[in-house]
């Protein structure tokens, strides 16, 4: 176990080292653009994970949180003009309380229930915010990204390297609670919610803790668009992609281990970044639609499924090929 | 704003047309979802390729609703054949279809969306047949056709599923796998068989649906999106797989919503609608009308 | 803080610019790379796409006539799915993988703004694409839109005046809960409380709005004299249905103003006429004879048919096609493709265009609007080339292409004769 822990903290830790160096070197601009996207989406997945994954709880309402989380920290800036730090907290902080409110739906509801009910979460966020003209109501707000920080050579690449460290942090919180006793009980939730209860896993607790960590992340995540995109308006912020893209990651990669989501949505991300800048017009959404139906049909486990998979076949050379059937 | 007793019945009137329409583009889900559990995601695109495929009828010089109708026999046999590929890719290989079966969905219902712009492009289309853009007087009312349409169609489709459910044989099958599908199992029935036709007819009421909803007004290919909550909203609201109970929620939605924009403003319809939702869902978690 | 931001700011300004220079004559025989991201899914597709058919004809006319300086020019078009939140990315792998030579924005205010601040702080020039008052905040002057209006004022002068003539009092607003048509109308609504029209009714709605009877009857039974709509296609439909079914009423005098999608091809030839007596705004309607317009939409309507778009593309194409103009002048004139160079000419010279000839004001808007009021006559169902004639539009305003005047009140309007 030991060596295990310490390697997976040399990695996040060279991840971050890694993201500070690359963000001071001379690579091009695009690449932390697109860099990112890429770690918002991981972030996201992971965060949608913890809920969806361990727990089995499908949150459909990532767009909510995520947006949420976006729009408490347009408040932040018009309110005090605090700094990026602030801006995260805060949305972390609100979007977790949102969690905390969703999980208290888990109660009374479950499976498809739960999952429509978090679709009303964002349809409603999205009317509040509309209607709210502080944060810039349906036009909109345009924001003015405030001086740089040293040592950092652009806002993006800050921006960047604050989403690594998101990443890591979201990534290090989905590892603890999947091998500690937490996992173990929200394994036990998603397996038979009633046997936990009745063996003694003190379910409730358990699913407000995953859904307030579950939507805290997410709004950690959405917290830095504002400034990534110096705009910020309600309908592609609060967009169903952004709920299609978490669960489709999660999904893509693997549930029930923490390296699937990033895997995942490393993946999706990634090939959906090349394709908007390579392939033209509808092709984009397309990419999306096959990736889904290929995965959850030919690799129902994900990426990790297919990893363990070869792993077990390269063991075992020679066992018996598997009968068609 | 001053309500006034007329405005506030007119209000209601309008709401109940509009809640016939929220009930018809729910109602093919009510049977996919509501009945035999299927995670039907691409239900509102589907809809959306039926309303396209009435557009190139139309073309034809086809009245819309005869397209509509047309259409159920080809969407049923296009239902068949989702169902088929669901259960042998999800549901036969065991427990752990829900989160997987939404992602394929979702798959599907992009890859439509992508379908139907190669085929017709991004542009919004309309139908044109008499009734569209005139109305029924009654007094100083003024009721558009199109919104009766809706209606006329809500009411078919609700009773003509209510009675095929409860009074022909396989109806009561289709309800009783919905309940029980290891016992019919034991009763000798092919439960999968009775789900693929029972998903069939599902798909084949949305060709209906899809009809209505370009009557109603323009589509264009991403419109699902917009679909997919009310839809799966108004399904749950009723509780799964009633068919009465579907027209309810429409109606309360519609009515609603039709009030909200009367009094505080249409912008707040939506949070209103999903906000009645979550609040039916916190108390009756099996839905208005559930089983 | 803020003048060691402007220092850095105008030594990266300066760098980028050195870096360019510096990179140009080695490559001196390679295109001229024009570079920009065009909705081409999502709710502005179909705008999107018809103007990038017309840009491709811009980029085919310059280069049979020998390209620019000397050098083809090669266009590099991206969607971005009418999601602003894909736009930064695009246009820095536009600018920083692409090497792109000129920037023009994505149709649409959405997809624009988030683009606005980078292009602000590497001193770019941005060719605007039909976007509202996007370079509000930001006040980048280097910024050219295209679009023929400026503030709100561009928009309503016309309609408000148009409806002073007939002696209006009061007015209706519905305007859809979105970015532009809710800066539009709030933009409105000061012009009528500053031109003496008591404001009746004000409805904002969301943009899934499936039926607006409730609102129609509403409007109805407040019997304003004005009502103006600020509305997206969808909408815009189901709103001329609406009233065709419900009626407004004996007493309103101008129904429309701000209606987006009434003036796509595919829309105005599935409402037929249902138009009739609508009021609405417009880039150009047939009639108005800038010189090379009516070669150009010919030429357009055999690509757009090939190309599934809109087949008479009055309202972008040839806006986008004048983009293209206004690059062609100005790279021309000064020998460089220097942006400073070329943002100083835009300022000082008149551009001759396919939409007339076309001055900027120092906020990079025109220096004098000409959006077109026109109201809709005698249209029939079912026929695209009506729309052709001048007849189908008449034009209220502005004064210098006016061909008739406003038939009020709108039911009569609407029933013909």
């Amino acid at each position: 176990m030991i060596p295990r822990n310490a390697r997976f903290w040399t990695g996040a830790a060279a991840v971050i080292v890694l993201a500070v160096i690359v963000s001071l070197s001379r690579a091009n601009e695009y690449f932390f653009f697109a860099g990112f996207v890429v770690l918002q989406s991981v972030v996201l997945a992971t965060a949608w994970n913890i809920l969806g994954g361990y727990a089995g709880y499908v949150n459909f309402g990532t767009a909510a949180f995520f947006g949420i989380g976006a729009y408490m920290a347009v408040v932040v800036i018009n309110a005090t003009g605090a700094p990026l730090a602030v801006q995260i907290l805060a949305g972390a902080a609100v979007s977790g309380l949102l969690g905390l409110g969703t999980g208290l739906l888990t109660m009374r509801l479950r499976g498809i229930f739960f999952s429509i009910a978090t679709v009303a979460i964002i349809f409603i966020a999205e009317t509040l915010i509309t209607n709210w003209r502080y944060v810039g109501g349906a036009t909109g707000i345009q924001l003015l990204r405030p001086p740089l920080m040293e040592p950092f050579g652009s806002y993006t690449r800050m921006l960047f390297v604050v989403m690594a460290v998101l990443a890591v942090i979201a990534v290090s919180i989905a590892r603890y609670i999947e091998t500690s006793w937490i996992g173990r009980g929200l394994q036990a939730i998603r397996d038979t919610e009633e046997a936990a209860e009745c063996s003694g896993v003190p379910t409730l607790k358990l699913k407000l803790f995953a859904c307030t960590v579950s939507g805290a992340l997410m709004g950690a995540a959405g917290a830095p668009l504002p400034m990534y995109l110096s705009f910020l308006e309600p309908a592609s912020s609060f967009s169903l992609n952004y709920s299609v893209a978490a669960l489709a990651g999660a999904i893509i990669g693997g549930t029930s281990h923490w390296l699937g989501p990033v895997i995942g949505a490393i993946l999706l991300a990634s090939v959906q970044q090349i394709v908007t800048v390579t392939i033209p017009g509808e092709i984009n959404v397309l990419v999306v639609g096959v990736l889904l139906v290929v995965f959850v049909v030919a690799a129902p486990d994900g990426v990790l499924g297919l990893l363990r998979k070869l792993r077990g076949k390269l063991r075992r050379p020679r066992a018996p090929a598997e009968s068609p059937s | 704003m001053a309500l006034s007793f007329e405005l506030l019945q007119e209000a209601v009137l309008f709401g109940v047309l509009l809640g016939c329409f929220y009930a018809a583009v729910s109602i093919g889900l009510s049977v996919s979802f509501g009945l035999l559990d299927v995670p039907h995601v691409a239900h509102p695109a589907i809809m959306v390729l039926g309303a396209y495929c009435t557009h190139l009828l139309g073309r034809y010089g086809w009245d819309p609703i005869a397209a509509g109708v047309a259409l159920m026999p080809l969407f049923f046999i296009l239902g068949v054949g989702i169902y088929r590929f669901y259960y042998e890719t999800f549901e036969k290989r065991g427990s752990d279809a829900g989160v997987r079966g939404l992602a394929f969905f979702f798959g599907v219902a992009f890859i439509i969306e992508v379908g139907l712009i190669l085929a017709f492009g991004v542009d919004q289309r309309m139908v044109e047949a008499d009734y569209i853009g005139r109305s029924l007087a009654i007094g100083s009312f003024r009721l558009p056709w199109r919104m009766l349409v809706a209606f006329g169609v809500a009411l078919t489709l609700t009773a003509a599923l209510t009675l095929y459910l409860s009074h022909t044989f396989t109806g009561r099958a289709i309800k009783a796998v919905a309940q029980d599908e290891p016992a019919l199992r034991l009763m000798g029935a092919n439960p999968v068989r009775i789900k693929q036709w029972a998903f069939g007819i599902a798909t084949a009421v949305t060709a209906l649906a899809g009809a209505m909803l370009i009557i109603v007004g323009p589509v264009e290919p991403s419109l699902d999106r917009v679909y997919i909550g009310r839809t799966f909203c108004v399904v749950v609201l009723a509780g799964l797989g009633s068919m009465t109970g579907t027209l309810a929620a429409g109606l309360i939605l519609g009515i609603s919503e039709s009030i909200v924009l009367m009094t505080f403003g249409a912008s707040w319809a939506p949070a209103v609608a999903f906000g009645l939702l979550l609040v039916v869902l916190g108390i009756r978690p099996q839905g208005l009308f559930g089983r | 803080m803020n003048i060691s931001r402007r220092n850095w700011l105008s030594i990266a300004g300066a760098l980028a610019i050195a870096l360019g220079v510096s990179a140009s004559p080695a490559q001196a025989q390679q295109p001229i790379k024009v570079g920009m991201s065009m909705p081409q899914t999502g709710s502005l597709g179909a705008g999107g796409k018809a103007a990038l058919v017309a840009l491709k004809m811009w980029v085919e006319d310059v280069n049979a006539k020998g390209g620019l300086l000397g050098r083809k020019v090669e266009l590099i078009v991206y969607d971005d799915q009418t999601n602003p939140a894909l736009t930064p990315g695009i246009y820095t792998k536009l600018l920083d993988v692409d090497k792109v030579d000129l920037l023009i924005a994505p149709y649409g205010t959405v997809p624009t703004a988030p683009i606005m601040p980078l292009v602000k702080q590497r001193n770019l020039l941005l060719m605007g694409n039909f976007s509202f008052q996007v370079n509000h905040t930001v006040k980048h002057d280097m910024w050219f839109n295209n679009a023929p209006w400026g503030t709100a004022a561009s928009w309503f002068d016309g309609y408000f005046i148009a409806g002073q003539k007939l002696g209006a009092k009061t007015i209706a607003f519905l305007a859809s809960d979105q970015e532009f048509a809710q800066n539009l109308a709030n933009g409105a609504k000061e012009l009528a409380k500053n031109g003496g029209l008591k404001t009746v009714y004000e409805q904002n709605y969301p943009p899934t709005t499936v039926d607006f009877s409730s609102m129609i009857r509403a409007i109805r039974s407040v019997k304003p004299d004005l009502v103006f709509v600020a509305s997206y296609p969808n909408d815009s439909v189901a709103i001329v249905r609406a009233v065709n079914e419900i009626g407004v009423g004996p007493d309103v005098k101008l129904f429309g103003g701000g209606m987006v999608g009434l003036q796509f091809t595919p829309i105005m030839e599935s409402l037929g006429s249902l138009l009739n007596g609508i009021v609405n705004y417009n880039s150009y309607v047939p009639g108005m004879n800038y010189p090379g317009i009516e070669e150009f939409l010919q030429r357009y309507s055999k690509k757009a048919v090939e190309a599934k778009v809109d087949p008479l593309g009055f309202y972008l194409p040839p806006y986008n096609y004048a983009i293209g103009q206004m690059l062609e002048q100005a790279v021309t004139a000064t020998k460089s493709l220097d942006q400073k160079l070329l943002a100083d000419y835009l300022h000082k010279n008149e551009m001759k265009t396919i939409v007339g000839p076309i001055r900027y004001g120092p906020d990079g808007e025109w220096a004098t609007p000409r959006v077109v009021q026109a109201q809709f006559r005698g249209v029939v169902d079912k026929n695209i080339e009506q729309f052709r004639q001048p007849a189908r539009q008449v034009v209220l305003y502005p004064d210098q292409y006016k061909t008739g005047d406003a038939i009020a009140p709108f039911e009569k309007a609407r029933s013909g004769k």
